[in-house]
């Protein structure tokens, strides 16, 4: 998996609750994702055009178990790579198959509007405006594929397992 | 090399010798638990097989009783599948409901050396019952129930050496407080908990600090097992457990002391519970509109009787709501057998049924614009408790109740002596 696309960035402790507010949770998952930083960047979720990438801090995703990294996937953001990311937070990437990449420096590397190049597999990121790459750290292995494999749920469809998806309610 | 409690677990869990920090292991899980959100129409899958039903745990705790259509339609979905498997440990709405964690402590639902998943963020409670509890995402529920096993990644430990006694009115809130105020989070690594101190703190106190390890963003929290732990469990349950403890050459990333004996109240200011901790008094005078007693951490029957010790014969200040919140329907009737909520509704407190509620900005307290809360519960995080303008700050239940009774954050050893 390769991206290329504008940057967005965001600081250190990105909480799950700045991502997918309670006053969400009974949305469609189209309409939570317009939801995105409602708190803290209004107005923000509506900027993001499809395949975008999210530069974040130390700790990203921290809070609760919700499905905020489906937000960010339904948003139409392709990818996120930050400082570091919380661990319940990194779960829910691979659960939903949104790739994220912890990069040491990649907070200092960026500036908003610049362009990055990524190579999820090998977890190579270039900021293309400024000719400049960063190595970061690659997912296990078993976690990689659970990604390819486009996460927890067409994985157990595929193995007849749960119910094939309805129309949301 | 010596293992941690969390690397222990993990190694028998998932069938190796050892497990170091940086492993990812599959592992058997022993006890998967489902509340209302998981059967929410936008995320419930229907699962057409399950691993084992008695493995399994339900109950519907954070929109209770439902407030909307949909909190509603995710409850008859969750009673369909509780039928369909045969369900048998099932907390519906009634005499045996409560918040998943304190569930686990009031049945005994957590042993020693299991492991235990929920995917609510605070399922580290559970750890104070010398076990790996962790929150995870609903679909690792879902592939759990299913599959019976799940993955982690062991991350380094950090350990807490509790030590001396806690002085009045001084609460392991306090103490969680000092910790995260002083050591921030603990991301990707494990806390453990252990040392003289802990012999000194009830159970509901220890599930206190573990439930609030989340707020330390660490992968697991556990406790050293005593007496008082394994005659807990086995009041609640028959099974046989064995407790864990660290080999004596574990490898810590740290090992931290706490004094108990030298701790003070503290408030956490809005917006981050970690790394924002002040001693009560540089808070003081902070005018409140909503008091909070609640949450997994701190509804417990000690947070709602040490609520009552302090407003006893006195009244809640005008323009202040003081919700009080029993973890489960068997904290409030046993907090209610101890004339507890009795002397909390003569305060002029209002009770609310056992819920996850307006910790979490649901329903029954959630704030206004520009309205400013102090609670006892678990986070404080902008917007968390309602609108993106109000203002919650974090304290003990002790801090919580004085401060109801004043109309601003207040220390609450003035009444407590």
């Amino acid at each position: 998996m390769h991206f290329k696309a504008r940057v967005w960035i965001v600081g250190d402790n990105i909480n799950t609750d700045l991502i997918l507010p309670n006053k969400a949770f009974y949305l469609t998952h189209e309409e939570q994702a317009q939801y995105v930083f409602h708190a803290n960047r209004p107005g923000w979720a509506q900027q993001v055009r499809p395949g975008d990438i999210l530069i974040g801090g130390r700790n990203f995703g921290m809070g609760s178990s919700r499905a905020a990294a489906r937000s960010l996937k339904t948003l139409g953001l392709s990818c996120l790579i930050a400082e570091s990311l919380n661990g319940l937070f990194l779960r829910n990437c691979v659960n939903f198959a949104f790739p994220a990449l912890e990069c040491p420096g990649v907070h200092a590397a960026f500036t908003e509007g610049e362009v990055a190049a990524v190579e999820f597999d090998t977890a190579q990121v270039r900021n293309v405006t400024r000719g400049t790459t960063l190595q970061g750290k690659p997912l296990p292995a078993p976690l990689m594929a659970l990604v390819h494999a486009g996460g927890v749920y067409p994985l157990l469809e595929r193995e007849g397992l749960i119910a094939p998806k309805r129309q949301q309610a | 090399m010596g293992m941690t409690i969390a690397e222990k677990i993990l190694a028998a869990k998932s069938g190796r010798k050892t497990v170091a920090p940086g492993d990812v292991v599959t592992v058997d899980v022993d006890t998967v638990i489902l509340f209302d959100n998981n059967f929410m129409p936008n995320n419930w899958r229907e699962i057409l097989q399950v691993a084992d039903p008695a493995k399994i745990v339900v109950t519907f705790d954070h929109r209770v009783p439902a407030p909307t259509q949909q909190a509603a339609a995710a409850q008859v979905t969750g009673r369909a599948f509780v039928r369909k498997f045969g369900i048998k440990r099932f907390h519906d709405v009634g005499h045996n409901q409560g918040i998943s964690h304190q569930l686990v402590a009031d049945y005994g639902y957590a042993l020693p050396g299991s492991v235990l998943l929920c995917s609510d963020s605070h399922t580290c409670s559970a750890g104070v019952f010398n076990c790996l509890a962790r929150g995870v995402g609903g679909p690792d529920i879902i592939y759990a129930a299913i599959k019976g096993q799940t993955w982690f990644r062991c991350g380094e430990t950090v350990r807490y050496e509790l030590g001396g006694t806690l002085p009045a009115a001084v609460t392991a809130k306090d103490a969680f407080l000092q910790i995260a105020g002083v050591h921030g989070d603990h991301a990707t690594m494990n806390v453990e908990y252990g040392g003289p101190g802990v012999a000194g703190l009830s159970i509901n106190a220890r599930k206190t600090l573990t439930a609030m390890s989340a707020e330390l963003s660490a992968e697991f929290a556990t406790f050293e097992a005593d007496a008082a732990l394994e005659q807990w469990i086995r009041a609640r349950n028959p099974a046989p457990f064995m407790s864990v403890r660290p080999d004596g050459n574990a490898q810590y990333h740290a090992v931290r002391q706490v004094d108990l004996a030298a701790l003070e109240p503290l408030v956490a200011l809005p917006d981050s519970v970690v790394n924002n901790s002040q001693p009560v008094g540089r808070a003081a005078g902070t005018r409140i509109d909503q008091a909070y007693v609640g949450s997994c951490a701190n509804g417990t029957q000690d947070d709602i009787e040490l609520a009552a010790r302090v407003v006893r014969g006195r009244r809640v200040a005008p323009g202040v709501r003081f919700i009080v919140v029993p973890a489960s329907q068997t904290v409030y009737r046993d907090t209610v057998a101890s004339g507890a909520v009795q002397t909390l509704l003569e305060a002029g407190a209002m009770i609310a049924p056992p819920t996850c509620g307006a910790c979490g900005g649901g329903h029954m307290g959630v704030l206004g614009p520009e309205e400013v809360c102090l609670t006892s519960s678990t986070r404080n995080f902008k917007g968390r408790m309602g609108d993106p303008s109000s203002r919650v700050y974090m304290a003990s239940p002790a801090t919580v109740a004085a401060s109801a009774l004043t109309g601003v954050i207040t220390d609450p050893r003035e009444f407590l002596n």
